[in-house]
């Protein structure tokens, strides 16, 4: 019943070995269930980042288990999970999200058309996830033509131009002023509900983790402590 | 507190009646600073004997209007530091700080936890703040106070990362030496 779609048991990660050996996940146990909105945080070096890379696939664990829509990532090979990657989970970093040499609409058409979308349906899809988040105009722009929120949005509509089970943000909104960052993070926080989106935001900021329906707190490597969800209690992943 | 220099700043606006007074405080406060009639008439009363305010009557009800050394009162108010600038003793701190002594004689992880455990209480807090900012706050005032709660439980966050850290270097530069 209700599976989570991202879950971490007895995580280890360490870098380095010997006397350098660091160990940035020291045995992290973590649910988070669909349409669940979570703040990660932390401060500097408890391993919230890198809970997030694992979560993505995008770096192996050293020790325990990653299943991301009930698939066990060290079961999938490159190629597998790269596909995992593709169609089940969404990427925000804090920037160099989009492409430089590509439009807006071509950033977010992306991941459509690698999936082999044809170009028409691709863009007809592009300007819809663009206008659910509140970009409706200069579409055929650059990048750089637009603010460090509006290419936030740019990329969150990337993120959700694919029907995706999990979007990961890391620390989006770095770059930006309090109101753009708070106007970005309000966004994230309806995906779960329009889309059904589970959202893990890695955040050193307490105004952006109060979006959030759950606030688990890192330190040294483990989880020490988490606020109550605000999701429906059937719903709710827990940390076992 | 500064209930007689927000009433004087509302009659700067123009002469008002007692009630009016009232309501218009409130209104311009978002709501989380109600006062009772009783308090408005007491503070305008004073207001009246310090030259402050004057009273006129208009069809048997009084109205107040602000004199010139009211309005030189009221300037001198928007210049001047809040006088409940903090001497920082609330609770929080105590708690802390009490954790911290502790947790000194015993050599325990007290203090530690029980940061741990207020920085969920205040974040679970921020989380409602947050919730209401959305559903409820719909005036300008009352959307602004809430972020004032927030920014402040920001700050109080943040004052409990700082003792984190440094007790966390505390104790490790102890069990180095």
């Amino acid at each position: 019943m209700n599976e989570p779609v991202l879950e971490l048991v007895d995580v280890v990660k360490t870098f380095g070995k010997g006397s350098t050996e660091v160990r940035a996940l020291n045995g992290v146990d973590l649910d988070i269930a669909a349409a669940e909105f979570v703040a990660i945080m932390g401060p500097s070096g408890c391993g919230k980042s890198t809970l997030l890379h694992l979560a993505g696939g995008l770096e192996d664990v050293s020790s325990g288990r990653v299943r991301v829509a009930g698939r066990d990532l060290s079961d999938l090979g490159l190629v597998e999970r790269a596909a995992l990657r593709r169609t089940d989970i969404g990427f925000v970093f804090q920037r160099l999200n989009l492409l430089p040499s590509l439009t807006a609409l071509e950033n977010v058409a992306l991941p459509l058309e690698l999936e082999g979308m044809g170009r028409r349906e691709a863009a007809s899809r592009s300007v819809d996830a663009l206008a659910a988040v509140g970009l409706t105009e200069q579409l055929s722009r650059y990048p750089d033509d637009f603010s460090g929120g509006q290419q936030q949005r740019i990329a969150i509509a990337r993120a959700i131009v694919v029907e995706r089970a999990l979007i990961l943000a890391d620390e989006p909104t770095g770059a930006l002023d309090t109101m753009t960052g708070d106007s970005v993070i309000e966004l994230l926080s309806t995906l779960p509900g329009r889309f059904g989106t589970a959202v893990v935001l890695v955040t050193h900021e307490p105004r952006f983790a109060s979006w959030a329906d759950r606030v688990v707190f890192m330190r040294d490597g483990v989880v020490v402590d988490q606020t109550a969800s605000t999701v429906p209690v059937s719903a709710a992943g827990a940390v076992t | 507190m500064a209930v007689r220099e927000g009433l004087l700043a509302l009659l700067h606006e123009g002469p008002r009646h007692g009630y009016q007074l009232k309501t218009e405080f409130e209104a311009a406060t978002g709501g989380v600073w109600p006062l009772n009639v009783g308090q408005v008439y007491t503070t305008l009363d004073r207001l009246e004997r310090d030259g402050l305010v004057g009273v006129a009557d208009s069809d048997g009800q009084k109205i107040y209007s602000i004199t010139i050394d009211g309005v030189s009162a009221l300037g001198a108010w928007w210049e001047a530091a809040p006088a409940d600038e903090p001497p920082p003793r609330d609770e929080l701190m105590l708690k802390v700080l009490m954790a911290i002594e502790r947790s000194t004689e015993r050599g325990d992880a007290h203090a530690l936890s029980v940061i741990t455990h207020q920085r969920t209480v205040l974040h679970s807090m921020l989380q409602s703040k947050r919730r209401a900012r959305s559903t409820e706050a719909t005036s300008l005032a009352a959307r602004l106070v809430t972020d004032a709660l927030v920014v402040r439980a920001e700050a109080d966050l943040r004052w409990l990362d700082l003792c984190e850290s440094q007790l966390n270097g505390t104790t490790t530069r102890k069990a180095r030496s």
